[in-house]
């Protein structure tokens, strides 16, 4: 495939409150860099995410969709992550058949004792993004903005 | 039509070295809504926050969106300083531009773009937010203390001191824990059983106190302020408001070969035992994998003795429901099972002992009456090898990483005692490091050093090969002097590390708490908040947070009841308002809802409804109890025909910073 170099998506990133968004904000305190490409939107559990909400985001132009929550176990709200689990291996199976990229969706457990894991696997994600190029499939072009 | 506040900190240079933060303010003005746009130094400061309260009062605004830390930090600081200037505090919403931008990226103008986009998505999300109000919820005023050590201990005693009714569950017989084991304790050598019985007599007669013994907690349910625990009885076979705690049964039982737990197994106890002469509650308890009759039918001796017709062979568990408004969490630690430690040969040879084996046996109370002996043929040992670390500072499987924080003290204690009553006998003890902080504790081990002459040697143990003369040979290396050294001992001690109590773990699942991946319970805030789980109304106390010496457990088993007693002290509290709720009109009552809530928050009920031809028809519609409801939203992606919501984040305010986001 034909990468661009210059080429910078955008990527949203699902933190849950207690969990991952702590760990987002240890790797701040811990000055761990990772790429501007990821944007977070805290939600209370990551079984908050709607899968709506991933398609809303690939509609509009995201490059790539990160839902990230606590460990299995750890949810703060006991079972949350295994709903989320469930839910994110049906939306792959429909974004499978229609033919979108497994790499442009993924589901990461980090506590909030991980902030290197965060930013390393932001880092991982947005260079996988990056290989895959542009998402042209789901991209709404009316949406784009002028 | 909105009017919305954008307020920018600088957080002295934290952002603002990173971030333009007056393009920000610049590019966030002219987003739809927003009336004033401003950037402060510190906006949480005194000043800061009057900044924001005046352009709400003057601008007459509707909603705030200040672009700052985390809201972990700061957002309950300006929800204070809108509710203060007559905002709804639901109305103000946070960009985080500090962890999650400036302190990341390095170069400006990237951090800037992605500042403007945070801000603009916070913006965004702003427009649709709306008022919340707290709810109020009732505190029960009971307490309940899990784990019956000295952590437990204290903080059951100081929170009934204050008033309020405490319940003690404690998984064995008695409660005292591994205190009451112990021997002496470091540094000033006083017998822990004389300092820790008058405090168990204590907790057992206060009228406040109910000691649950031989019971485990079964399930949680509930919120803070507000607990419904299910305590198990385990069926004793005793009943405890007979039992005088006599102790003939325990002396004419006929099996006598049972291994004594409290005595770390080094010698036999009957199958009905009382673990130890100052036991609280001091009533037996019958071994139902060893009793006879229990197990064939066949004895009864017990049962004959008992003038008091204690003794119940048929009794079965029993399950205690009760309400309580705090749970203080003191479960405690455990040594590690050393099993793997094929080096040291503490499974093949019985003079090979770990540091809690030889409180017992040094113990008066112990297995040898005080007397230190070797438990393979009762001889009096000459040389002594200590071997500090065992387990602890691991960097392999078999291990743990952290430090063990009691061992270099203890080792030192048993050291100095040993020296003490037995100057003939020569000790070792081997360290990668000793660490020995604390108030007079450092004084204690070159007291250990200098005065009673015991050798310390820099240095790890590679081998204990016990020998046919029933020596034990220890290969060891001296780091300082680098030479290998063989030791003949007759005895070898290994400071085992300490783990958190087995229990611990399905513990914090019933109670929604927080586990480091050493299984110890996490704290709210690792500096500020050291007592509190990060879930409201549960406390820690004690070993179960972390490795602790005993004044440091007493302190913070205080610190806990002193965070309980706070609440507690409370008739009621604020709930968080946002929660889940249905749009009746949508709800179509197919219980897809009712079956992911972890709290069972959501009920049925049957509502009327007016139909559009004017007759009325009763529907089944979900009903989310605000009290309960935590918030997870679980249920509003369950939902297949939209109808749940969660206020604070609703579907429309985060599509909102989706859009917002990517555009």
């Amino acid at each position: 495939m034909q990468v661009n170099d210059n080429f910078e998506p955008v990527i949203v990133a699902f933190c849950c409150n207690w969990c991952s968004y702590a760990g987002a904000d240890l790797s701040g305190t811990n000055r761990l860099n990772y790429p501007t490409n990821v944007k977070i939107i805290r939600v209370p559990c990551s079984c908050r995410v709607n899968p709506m909400f991933i398609l809303r985001a690939f509609q509009k132009g995201a490059d790539g969709v990160i839902i990230c929550g606590c460990h299995p176990g750890d949810c703060h709200y006991t079972s949350g992550n295994y709903f989320t689990r469930r839910r994110i291996t049906l939306l792959y199976s429909m974004l499978d058949f229609l033919g979108i990229e497994r790499n442009r969706t993924r589901l990461e457990w980090v506590s909030a004792a991980e902030g290197a894991k965060f930013a390393a696997t932001m880092e991982q994600f947005t260079a996988d993004v990056k290989a895959l190029g542009p998402n042209r499939r789901l991209e709404d072009l009316r949406c784009r903005k002028q | 039509m909105q009017r919305i506040g954008v307020f920018v900190c600088h957080c002295g240079t934290n952002i603002a070295a990173t971030v333009d933060v007056k393009a920000v303010a610049e590019a966030l003005g002219h987003e739809p809504g927003v009336v004033i746009s401003q950037d402060y130094q510190y906006m949480c400061s005194e000043s800061g926050q009057q900044l924001v309260k005046n352009a709400i009062k003057e601008q007459k605004l509707t909603g705030v969106v200040v672009c700052s830390c985390s809201p972990r930090m700061h957002e309950n600081t300006f929800r204070k300083a809108a509710a203060s200037a007559g905002l709804n505090p639901y109305l103000v919403e946070i960009a985080n531009i500090r962890e999650q931008c400036s302190w990341i990226h390095k170069d400006i103008a990237t951090a800037t773009d992605k500042a403007i986009i945070l801000g603009k998505a916070a913006v965004a999300k702003v427009h649709l937010n709306t008022p919340l109000n707290s709810m109020e919820s009732p505190v029960v005023k009971r307490a309940l203390v899990i784990g019956g050590g000295i952590a437990g201990i204290q903080t059951a005693l100081d929170i009934a001191e204050a008033g309020f009714e405490v319940d003690i569950v404690e998984k064995q017989p008695t409660i005292g824990g591994k205190m009451a084991q112990i021997d002496k304790t470091f540094p000033t050598l006083d017998c822990a059983a004389c300092i820790l019985t008058p405090k168990m007599v204590e907790a057992s007669q206060n009228e406040k106190i109910t000691i649950h013994s031989f019971s485990e907690v079964e399930d949680v349910k509930g919120f803070v302020g507000n607990f419904t625990v299910k305590i198990k009885k385990k069926a004793r076979y005793v009943d405890e408001t007979k039992c005088t705690g006599c102790g003939l049964c325990t002396e004419k039982c006929p099996m006598k070969k049972v291994p004594n737990e409290f005595n770390m197994g080094l010698d036999n106890r009957s199958a009905v035992y009382i673990p130890f002469a100052q036991a609280v509650p001091k009533v037996a308890t019958i071994d139902p994998n060893y009793c006879m009759m229990l197990k064939t039918g066949k004895c009864g001796v017990c049962s004959k003795v008992c003038s008091a017709g204690a003794i119940d062979y048929k009794q079965k568990d029993t399950i205690i429901e009760q309400k309580y408004g705090a749970i203080v969490v003191a479960t405690g630690f455990n040594p590690i099972n050393l099993d793997k430690y094929d080096e040291f040969a503490y499974n093949q040879c019985p003079d090979v002992v770990t540091s809690l084996e030889l409180e017992r046996l040094m113990n008066a109370a112990g297995p040898n009456g005080g007397t230190l002996l070797r438990p393979s043929d009762k001889s009096h040992p000459h040389t002594i090898v200590f071997v500090q670390c065992v387990g602890s500072r691991c960097d392999d499987e078999k291990g743990k990483p952290y430090c063990s924080k009691i061992c270099c003290m203890y080792t030192a204690k048993h050291a100095m005692l040993i020296r003490e009553k037995y100057p003939d006998t020569e000790v070792y003890v081997f360290y990668i490091d000793v660490r020995t902080p604390g108030k007079n504790f450092d004084e204690f081990y070159r007291r250990a050093v200098e005065q009673y002459n015991v050798h310390y040697i820099k240095g790890m143990v590679g081998k204990v090969t016990p020998k046919s003369d029933g020596k034990i040979d220890v290969q060891a290396s001296d780091l300082l002097a680098n030479e290998q050294l063989h030791i003949d001992a007759d005895m070898v001690v290994l400071a085992a590390a300490i783990e958190p109590d087995k229990t611990a773990r399905p513990l914090a699942t019933m109670l929604t708490t927080q586990m480091d991946t050493n299984d110890f319970f996490t704290e709210a805030h690792p500096k500020l908040r050291p007592v509190e789980s990060a879930t409201a109304g549960i406390f820690l106390s004690g070993a179960c947070q972390g490795p602790k010496d005993i004044p440091e457990t007493v302190a913070q088993g205080s610190a806990a009841a002193a965070k309980a007693i706070g609440l507690l002290c409370k008739n009621s509290i604020t709930c968080n308002p946002c929660v889940a709720h249905s749009n009746e009109l949508m709800c179509n009552g197919c219980s897809s809802c009712e079956k992911v809530c972890p709290y069972g928050a959501i009920t049925y009920i049957d509502k009327e409804f007016r139909m559009p031809d004017r007759t009325t028809k009763i529907r089944r519609v979900a009903s989310v109890n605000p009290a309960v409801c935590q918030g997870c939203g679980a249920c509003t992606v369950a939902c297949p025909s939209g109808a749940m919501d969660l206020s604070g984040f609703s579907n429309s305010q985060i599509m909102a910073e989706v859009d917002a986001i990517c555009k």
